[in-house]
């Protein structure tokens, strides 16, 4: 026999197939009603033969697409999901996982290039797990309250773009993008002034780094009262969260010049702002690039929560605040949708700009960011 | 004229438990043209004395002047181009903007540092390297290029400190019969700190043997090699005494330390 | 010693600046009060002193916010709905919950991670892309959505807390299982260690700097996450509720006593677990 899979994967197959079989045997009754999953079961069951006659893993990969198309086909609108059709999702899932295994096993033992097919993975397990979130939710009833179906949420994000835009503008635009400019800037400028003085640096770097640790989002109740309801409350909050990360960050990347890259520097009678501007300066970028990431989520995170402490009318912390109050959970998610492809584009944006400016550095030169 | 000139020189670093006395009564002369090898034990003060030259490290007793300046005025007027243990290139520039690096920071013309540039890269043999930045080079280049660096805005005076100490045998040899071929062709003073004696005796003009504890001069060896030399000169008698007197003059620095210990 | 000159310098420096904003920023109220009574000409040092000690001011002064601290804590019964320790046991309970949950998953999510191609190759960008993403903002929704269904108190807030906390764990163990060099491999392939052994004797030794530096990120934000929990359940109790019934109120030293003891909660939080990481590096070892 040949030995291509692995045990683990062998079980993984056996497992899939075997619960197609069964569920082909369980649908018998109701045969007819969901060709698509009839299908799924019969050549699930099928797959069983791989223990004669292997099989390429891009078929494992096509049944379970085609027991997750099957299922979501046949999904009951408002009553339980059948057994069988819980065994479908166990079964396709089980393809899915045998499917991922066998890719990366192929990418690492060279039959497949990296580039490329190792994409497929992280987007099949994303897949995966929408498609098991939707069966789930729909498939047993869960309360919308507690978890809508992506579809629904689908649904409400086309259907509200008017408002998610609005939100977006009010929160993202205004509030984020200025807060985290003037929180950055604030950060770098402070860092270049406090780094000519040993005494200032000395007594400022204990301190950033305690307040990096701290909870600064709750002063956004007193933002809000100093500054009203509006965005500008919001950007001081934003201000407040993103200034310690840059100071700490840019002061310990002002440091990062060796020794002998220093003394070179004075061995040509460079100034103060030579040294700066040509030596430490690059030398702190992956310091400041890394500042500049992390400021990123917390932005983001700073102005939609110092929205729940007051707005006008408008703004995605406002929304979900009383989205929750209100039980329309779906608009909520739908603006977490937003939130998420904000809050990553806006991190991929900075990353990519990383790359650019600090090719040389031997963690971007890795490939790996 | 002396290019650099030691009298009584010593230095002296504060420490915890007692202070370390790096140099001590270092008395010598460096004309122009030479090239003078400082060699020892770890410890000795050789890189100490090269970096007091280069106004890096400042003399606690004696004088010193480079060019018959103070080190600092020497330092500010851009008398000399040094050379580190590592090639210390910047890794966010290319080969030719390090090189021009020292070249913008003294505020040279355009056009003057690109051909600046294009002829010191000549003289280390980089041509057709310029535009690669410093790892995606070997060591060896590496270390060209920081070479290239330290020439390319002409001073008269080169402090290379260990400059090959991190390269193969292979690759050192070849560097320093480039070395050696660059200092007969530009003429330069050369002070060289290194702890290999076959590298003193191959390169040097006269070899400054120094012992540690306190650090101090213990034997100055002028060579009788001639100055073109191949790299088989090594295996001559000729080579060998001086080697052997480079050696016989650590051991004594060396026997002094231990009774000490 | 060296360090702590120029710390207290630097704090000094900022007490004496928040003294002077609060003299600044309390000034227009106190004006309108000073007109209302009819008082003129109010010396500064006297009017210094009322702008000090107003009743809702616009920035409290230092010592308001301690005595409030004081007030609320040591001078209260434990028990008590004002009471600020109260308050800050019901925070920190979430914490710790949620912290020591997260770290827990986090570390068997990147044993899973570095032991298994697939899961490393599924699992990992998408931990990495999450944390791109404001995951802050969904916990008032899982709150009152868990709320639905009957599950209230601790454990919503806890979840919050562990779904925050288990980010830098998994990505700094992740980092830290790897860290073992090619050569220290080797060394134990020669001696055909299994898999267990290699975990054991390298592994999670070598990670060990860098699960602590993952758990000084993870409890404070398991800390905030907390807080911003409970800011949706106003009835629940702990500090987040009172930031949002100060804000309500308008009753600035009360939000400003909330801060500082979630500051400080936040900064024991922190130096417990470097303590701890002393102690194991100690025991290491390690120097220092």
């Amino acid at each position: 026999m040949r030995r291509d899979l692995s045990f683990f994967q062998l079980y993984l197959g056996l497992v899939a197939g075997g619960l197609a079989l069964l569920g082909l045997l369980m649908s018998l009754p109701t045969f007819g009603n969901a060709p698509l999953l009839a299908l799924f079961f019969a050549l699930g069951g099928a797959s069983l033969m791989r223990l004669l006659a292997p099989f390429s893993l891009w078929l494992d990969g096509l049944l379970a697409v085609l027991g997750a198309m099957g299922l979501l086909l046949a999904l009951p609108v408002g009553q339980a999901m059948p057994l069988h059709h819980w065994l479908a999702l166990i079964a396709a899932w089980a393809f899915a996982w045998l499917f991922v295994e066998r890719l990366s096993a192929a990418i690492r033992a060279g039959s497949l290039p990296e580039t490329g097919t190792g994409l497929v993975i992280p987007v099949t397990f994303g897949l995966a797990l929408l498609v098991i979130w939707e069966v789930v939710t729909r498939g047993a009833n869960v309360p919308p309250v507690l978890l809508p179906p992506p579809s629904a949420i689908g649904a409400r994000l086309m259907a509200e773009t008017n408002i998610l835009w609005a939100d977006f503008v009010q929160t993202f635009i205004k509030s984020v993008l200025p807060g985290y400019a003037i929180g950055c800037l604030a950060g770098l400028a402070v860092a270049i002034l406090v780094d000519r003085s040993p005494f200032l640096k000395a007594g400022i770097m204990p301190i950033g780094n305690f307040m990096s640790a701290l909870p600064i989002i709750g002063i956004a109740p007193i933002m809000v009262m100093w500054f009203g309801f509006d965005w500008q409350s919001k950007a001081a909050v934003v201000v407040a969260m993103t200034f310690f990360p840059m100071l700490v960050n840019t002061v310990a990347g002002l440091n990062a010049a060796s020794a002998i890259e220093r003394d070179l520097m004075r061995t040509y009678a460079a100034n103060y702002w030579q040294t700066l501007m040509k030596l430490r300066l690059p030398a702190a970028g992956p310091f400041i690039f890394n500042a500049l990431k992390i400021n990123s989520t917390l932005a983001l995170i700073g102005a939609i929560v110092a929205e729940f402490f007051g707005t006008p009318v408008v703004g995605m912390g406002f929304r979900i605040s009383t989205g929750v109050g209100r039980l329309a959970i779906d608009l909520v998610w739908a603006e977490i949708a937003v939130a998420a492809v904000a809050g990553s584009a806006f991190y991929g944006v900075i990353a990519l700009i990383e790359r650019g400016v600090t090719f040389w550095h031997p963690s971007v030169r890795g490939g790996r960011a | 004229m002396s290019v650099v000139q030691a009298m009584d020189l010593g230095l002296t670093f504060p420490a915890g438990d007692g202070d370390v006395v790096a140099l001590k009564d270092v008395n010598l002369t460096i004309g122009k043209g030479e090239f003078v090898s400082f060699i020892g034990p770890s410890g000795c003060g050789k890189t100490t004395f090269l970096r007091a030259i280069a106004d890096l490290e400042k003399p606690t007793s004696g004088t010193l002047s480079v060019n018959g300046q103070t080190p600092e005025e020497a330092r500010r007027a851009r008398a000399y181009g040094y050379v580190f243990q590592a090639a210390a290139l910047y890794p966010w520039r290319t080969i030719e903007k390090n090189v021009a690096l020292p070249l913008e920071i003294m505020g040279y013309g355009q056009a003057q540092q690109h051909e600046r540039v294009r002829a010191t890269l000549e003289l280390v043999n980089l041509t057709g390297f310029e535009k690669k930045y410093p790892w995606q080079l070997s060591g060896g280049m590496q270390q060209r290029a920081s070479i290239a660096r330290a020439l390319s805005f002409d001073a008269d005076l080169l402090l290379m400190d260990e400059p090959f100490g991190a390269l193969d045998e292979i690759v050192r040899d070849h560097l320093n019969s480039e070395l050696l071929k660059l200092w007969d062709r530009t003429g330069k003073t050369i002070c060289f700190v290194t702890h290999s004696i076959p590298e003193a005796v191959y390169l040097s003009t006269r070899i400054v043997v120094m012992s540690p504890r306190p650090g101090r001069v213990t034997d100055v060896i002028e060579s009788t090699l001639p100055r073109e030399r191949p790299l088989d000169i090594r295996e001559t008698p000729e080579f060998l005494e001086i080697a052997a007197r480079v050696r016989d003059g650590l051991r004594a620095g060396h026997s002094y330390e231990e009774e000490h210990v | 010693m060296t360090r702590i000159l120029p710390v207290l310098t630097i704090l000094l420096a900022l007490l004496l600046f928040w003294y002077a904003m609060a003299v600044h920023m309390n000034a227009p109220w106190q004006n309108t009060l000073n007109n209302r009574a009819g008082l003129e000409n109010v010396p500064f040092m006297d009017f210094a002193q009322q702008a000090w000690a107003q009743d809702k001011p616009v920035l409290p002064a230092p010592h308001q916010v301690v005595s409030e601290i004081w007030n609320a804590t040591i001078a209260l019964d434990i028990t008590s709905r004002r009471s600020l320790a109260y308050h800050g046991w019901i925070t920190l309970s979430a914490t710790l919950l949620g912290f020591a949950f997260g770290t827990m998953l986090g570390i068997v999510l990147a044993v899973a991670i570095i032991h298994n191609d697939a899961s490393d190759r599924s699992l990992m960008p998408w931990i990495i892309a999450s944390q791109t993403i404001p995951i802050l903002a969904v916990a008032p929704m899982v709150v009152v959505g868990l709320g639905a269904v009957g599950l209230t108190g601790l454990v919503p807030k806890a979840l919050i807390s562990m779904y925050l906390s288990f980010f830098p764990v998994v990505v700094g163990m992740v980092k830290g299982l790897r860290s073992p060099e090619a050569i220290q491999l080797d060394l134990l392939r020669t001696y055909d260690a299994s898999p267990v052994q290699v975990f054991w004797k390298l592994r999670w030794p070598a990670a060990m700097p860098f699960l602590f530096a993952s758990m000084k990120v993870g409890i404070a934000i398991s800390l905030i996450g907390a807080v911003v929990a409970e800011l949706s359940n106003a009835s629940g109790g702990g500090l987040g509720v009172r930031l949002l019934t100060g804000s309500y109120n308008g009753q600035t030293i009360q939000i400003w006593a909330a801060l500082f003891i979630a500051a400080g909660l936040a900064a024991v939080l922190v130096a417990i677990v470097g303590g701890a990481e002393k102690w194991v590096n100690g025991r290491m070892g390690a120097r220092a």
